[in-house]
């Protein structure tokens, strides 16, 4: 942990940075009172994808304006930063929910009075029971709920719009007006005499131009603005600045950009009006900013515009944009599920260009530089590797992974793109992708790729083991698939397994397919369409099938905890035969209360995955391949696919909350294990036994894994650790594996930061897909992370 | 059979790259800042972690020779009676006993190294064998082992402090890729007061296997009281010079105290418990010592 004195920033920087962390997060009401003023004004007047464009206009002409003393890049969703928006038309909070919001002890937002007033007289009566997640809650089936309450699986959708939001290079080559052209142009083709569909795409294309208008608007407002402010301020040098502010909202987005600044400046504008609109998943990201911004960069740098130096600045500043975006509120399931700030926008650096050469430059190096430099949880940071890419890339991250942010985490390009290209990508269109969110391979700017929940493999175990009963509530929530105590082998209880898991992901589908019909009727996103290929072409939207590609995730939690009581199984009942299954589930029944001895058996006798022994590795392939015959390829309403993919978020603790104790030797309510790594402290035998034992799931035919471990900072403390370090991923990578990020940080800091919180603002630690200040975390999630096994030096 | 204590993966700091290091117990010296204890002696020996006994007395009556009995609330087992059968290990519920010391056959020990094999090719490591001192196991066995991994292509580190017939080096010399070669102290007097022997076999095969041309990493465990000093280091350097011995690097190895817990383990005293730590600056001090001398390539650390 470094101290604020010790990160290298300049002082317009560090000013911005001190704003942007220090600010509480707070609710902003006045989105929600715009988009209520403009339901009111043209609902059942126009079509539903009009007035969804139509609010979005509204909003963007009146919402206030702000810029941050000495910011470079302008633009915040809310009113000031941290101030965050709410998202009435998806789901409308209760007062009760507010005052949640407001006194919870984490992952708080600050509810003024005024706000809670608005939501009490004019948001709650305008939105009660007409929402999103009312419509959703009214239409889901009962064995849908009954699941959703066991636990099995989560939904995505209830609070947040379908997202994960990657955009592409096409910002940097047209502007909204060339975007403006298209739409006109594809009207002129709209077939109404054969198309049985024209209208509908006619209203879409209009939806989508008002939009290209209001976020025109939008930037004019800004220009305006800067000039004022330049008018007032008697500070010469900030006089320049709000007036290369303005000179450049005069150009982006209504045209491309022409300078790096501008470069961001589009992005930015883009970013506010993708996360102003809705509130999708994971927010906005700029998918692959080096090989984007290096043109730019080159030129500006060639005509003697920019220096490094003044690269570096404006890409910190834009980087506190992100930072002062909270993820948008969260209550329930939904909370536990996602519990954090961070709304997991990821830039991913490294890797290949669309014609397959190294991608690296400059900005990728000036990218971890900043990464470095302001220790911020938002945005988070990936490294695609590529064989391509030279050694001194991964070096370069090795180093800023070892200031103990858990950021960047690490990619293997070729993986990614493998996975990409068999659900159907152009190897162009994988190429130009990455990895989204947490770790979701992704066709950026051309696919939606959609997570649907959370899916529980361990209630699933549990619930197969009391045959399909739910011994928590004693509730038949699955089919019956025969007592445990009758099975004579693996194979009766893996068939069981089976059963149950197809029966799970089929009431999962069956849910998305129907928020996937209410999402595409009622909340189209004609705003983000625009940045998507081939939602102008195809004349539909993003949440009805317009992108070029269609993923809807399920997200697998806990392999390694059913791989362990797997292997428990197999060697206590089966082989050893040291007891019998009555008696197996006569121990857990009781929580191992009173079965001390058999649970350390549990724990210390039996063969565990993160060890690379086949004993247990055996049952990763068996697990894998009924996941994905459950899942993969299943089809969408909107003609995409399902895809499994292993990131839990804070799932982990949430899906162990609700599950009894399993023959691992964890007990009900604990943890389960995180992604594709091993149970906590279940691995002992060092990094290079985990990366080899993760390596036997094919991974490639998933859609994203990760892979945590924790290094002690002792580890890497000269540079022949670091080349180690880089030496690990890469026989990882070579072996298929997809994904692999690292804490650095001893156990004795974070039982110390646990200890004395007010000493420790600024830890930063990994948790999944993303990084969180450790104070952030409840005191199971940090004693999760203190149980993850230690690398240390040897 | 020669006994193993633990096979430790991604070992970076006991020779090039990454490396499966296997630690064989048994050991002819008794250094007193040994931080391995376990590997001194031959035989199989109980580790019971005391200090963590809750007393649940989950063990009493499981030792077959009533080495275990219970005082304050804590088992102790009477090191007098225990022949490290093991038949306590699996009564402790907190996992807190385990015996020392694992047979292994070549051809499993070779299964167990062999599984990391990428990660030797790909960071230019191998499989070091280390101790105890490996140098005074079953020769036949260790041959066998080495020709085998030599066949199989993987680079041998042998880590050793030296006590043994030169004829075991002449025997394994063609198969092994470098030398990690411990010395501790070049005063005779001083050499067997902390480490228990004479210096004079480690000091002569040392030369003998630098005039057969060996690779040699010469490891030097610096600790205040024994070598830490200005005149501790210019012994050695003199040594050096004298003999004409060129190792291929020089590692000065700070002294800790991290393996003292494992004494308790064993119901043994760790007397090297007055022993101190050289500071950094006068580490770095160390290093420009030998390096004003012609060993360019010394480092802090392994």
């Amino acid at each position: 942990m470094k101290t604020i004195e010790q990160l290298g920033m300049n002082e317009r920087i560090k000013k911005l940075r001190k704003q942007s962390v220090g600010i509480e997060p707070s609710i902003s009401i006045e989105r929600a009172e715009l988009v209520t003023e403009a339901y009111k004004k043209y609902q059942g007047k126009v079509s539903i994808t009009e007035l969804r464009a139509l609010t979005f206009k509204h909003i963007l002409e009146n919402k206030e304006l702000v810029i941050n003393e000495g910011e470079l890049i302008v633009g915040e969703r809310g009113p000031s930063p941290q101030a965050t928006p709410t998202y009435p038309e998806i789901c409308c909070h209760t007062l009760e929910d507010f005052e949640q919001l407001d006194k919870r002890e984490r992952t708080f937002y600050r509810v003024s009075e005024e706000a809670n007033q608005v939501q009490k007289d004019t948001i709650i009566p305008f939105w009660k029971d007409r929402t999103i997640n009312d419509i959703i809650m009214k239409e889901m089936p009962a064995k849908w709920n009954d699941c959703f309450d066991a636990g099995i699986f989560t939904e995505f959708m209830l609070q947040r719009a379908p997202g994960h939001v990657i955009v592409d290079g096409k910002i940097f080559k047209k502007g909204m007006l060339d975007f403006k052209n298209d739409i006109k142009q594809r009207l002129e083709e709209i077939d109404y005499l054969n198309d049985f569909e024209a209208n509908q795409k006619k209203e879409q294309l209009k939806a989508m131009d008002i939009c290209c208008d209001a976020i025109i608007i939008y930037a004019n407002r800004y220009a305006a603005y800067a000039r004022k402010l330049a008018d007032q301020t008697l500070d010469e040098g900030w006089k320049k600045d709000l007036l290369q502010i303005a000179a450049d909202c005069d150009n982006v987005p209504a045209n491309a950009p022409t300078t790096f600044r501008q470069a961001l400046q589009m992005y930015w504008f883009i970013h506010v009006g993708i996360i102003t609109e809705l509130n999708p998943w994971d927010a906005c990201t700029l998918g692959r900013p080096d090989i984007h911004l290096y043109p730019f960069y080159k030129n500006d740098v060639e005509k003697g515009m920019l220096d490094r130096d003044g690269a570096k600045e404006l890409l910190e500043s834009f980087w506190i944009k992100f930072n002062n975006q909270p993820a948008p509120t969260k209550v329930g399931v939904t909370l536990k599920e996602s519990a954090t700030y961070t709304d997991f926008c990821n830039m991913n650096i490294g890797g290949i260009n669309p014609d397959g050469s190294d991608g690296s430059n400059e900005i990728s190096y000036l990218m971890l530089e900043v990464l470095d430099d302001l220790e911020l949880v938002q945005p988070s940071m990936s490294v695609l590797t590529s064989y391509k890419n030279p050694d001194k890339l991964l070096v370069e991250a090795a180093r800023v992974i070892r200031g103990g942010t858990g950021l960047p985490s690490i990619f293997n390009n070729e993986c990614a793109i493998e996975s990409l290209i068999r659900q159907g990508k152009s190897v162009q269109d994988a190429r130009e992708g990455g990895v989204s969110g947490c770790a979701e391979p992704s066709a950026f700017g051309k696919e939606a790729d959609i997570e649907t929940g959370y899916f529980n493999l361990i209630k699933v175990f549990e619930v197969t083991m009391h045959n399909g009963v739910d011994p928590s509530t004693g509730k038949q929530i699955g089919p019956k698939t025969g007592d445990p105590r009758e099975f004579a082998n693996m194979e009766d209880l893996m068939d069981a397994y089976e059963k149950q898991i197809k029966y799970f992901v089929d009431v999962k589908i069956e849910g998305n397919n129907i928020i996937e019909q209410i999402y595409a009727r009622y909340m189209p996103a004609p705003f983000t369409s625009i940045t998507f290929d081939d939602c102008i072409k195809r004349a539909k939207d993003y949440n009805d099938g317009g992108p070029r590609y269609n993923t809807r995730y399920i997200m697998i939690v806990g392999l390694g905890s059913l791989i362990d009581s797997l292997s428990s199984l197999n060697k206590h009942i089966f082989e050893d035969k040291n007891m019998d299954m009555d008696y197996m589930l006569e121990i857990l029944n009781n929580d191992f209360e009173g079965y001390e001895k058999e649970r350390n058996m549990f724990l210390t006798k039996t063969p565990k995955y993160g060890n690379d022994d086949d004993d247990a590795d055996v049952f990763i392939d068996k697990i894998f391949n009924i996941v994905h015959d459950a899942i993969d390829s299943r089809p969408t309403v909107c003609g995409g696919h399902h895809r499994a993919m292993y990131i839990p978020t804070t799932c982990h603790i949430y899906f162990g909350e609700v599950s009894g104790a399993i023959p691992d030797g964890r007990k009900a309510g604990m943890p389960l294990s995180e992604g594709i790594s091993p149970v906590q402290g279940a691995d002992t035998n060092g990094p290079t036994a985990i990366v080899k034992s993760a390596a036997k799931l094919n991974q490639a035919s998933t859609s994203g894994t990760l892979l945590n471990q924790k290094f002690s900072p002792k580890l890497l403390e000269n540079e022949n650790g670091l080349e180690m370090l880089t030496k690990l991923v890469r026989v990882y990578f070579k072996s298929n594996g997809f994904h692999m990020q690292f804490n650095v940080v001893t156990g004795d800091e974070l039982r110390a930061a646990k200890e004395n919180p007010e000493e420790y603002n600024n830890l930063i630690v990994r948790i999944a897909g993303y990084s969180d200040y450790f104070n952030n975390l409840t005191d199971i999630m940090k004693d999760e992370i203190i149980a993850r096994r230690e690398q240390e030096t040897f | 059979m020669p006994k193993v204590t633990s096979i430790q993966k991604f070992s970076i700091h006991d020779g090039d790259g990454i490396r499966t290091t296997v630690f064989f117990k048994g050991c002819p010296l008794s250094c007193l800042w040994c931080h391995n204890p376990e590997t001194q002696d031959y035989g199989q020996e109980l580790m019971f972690d005391m200090e963590k006994c809750l007393g649940c007395k989950s063990c009493i009556d499981s030792c077959p020779n009533g080495a275990i009995s219970f005082k304050d609330n804590k088992a102790y087992t009477d090191r007098e009676k225990c022949n490290a059968c093991g038949s306590c290990v699996d009564h402790c519920i907190y996992n807190l006993r385990n015996i020392s010391g694992k047979e292994y056959d070549v051809e499993t020990l070779i299964k167990e190294v062999m599984k990391d094999k990428d990660f030797y090719e790909e960071s230019g490591g191998g499989v070091t064998l280390s101790g105890g001192e490996v140098m005074t196991m079953d020769m036949d066995f260790i041959e066998e082992l080495l020709t085998r991994l030599f066949e199989l292509g993987i680079s041998i580190t042998i880590d050793t402090c030296g006590y043994t017939e030169y004829s075991n080096f002449e025997r394994i010399l063609p198969y092994v890729n470098t030398f990690l070669y411990d010395i501790k102290v070049i005063d005779n007097e001083m050499h067997k007061q902390y480490v228990g022997r004479d210096n004079t076999l480690i000091l002569e095969n040392l030369n003998k296997l630098s005039s057969d041309g060996a690779r040699i990493y010469i490891r030097i465990p610096v600790i205040k009281e024994v070598n830490g000093s200005e005149e501790g280091m210019e012994k050695i350097i003199e040594y050096l010079l004298d003999n004409n011995i060129k190792p291929a690097q020089i590692n000065l190895l700070p002294y800790h105290s991290m393996g003292s817990n494992r004494y308790d383990k064993l119901a043994r005293e760790y007397k090297g418990i007055n022993l101190t730590r050289p500071s950094d600056e006068e580490m770095k001090e160390f290093v420009k010592m030998f390096q004003v001398k012609g060993f360019q390539n010394t480092k802090i650390g392994g």
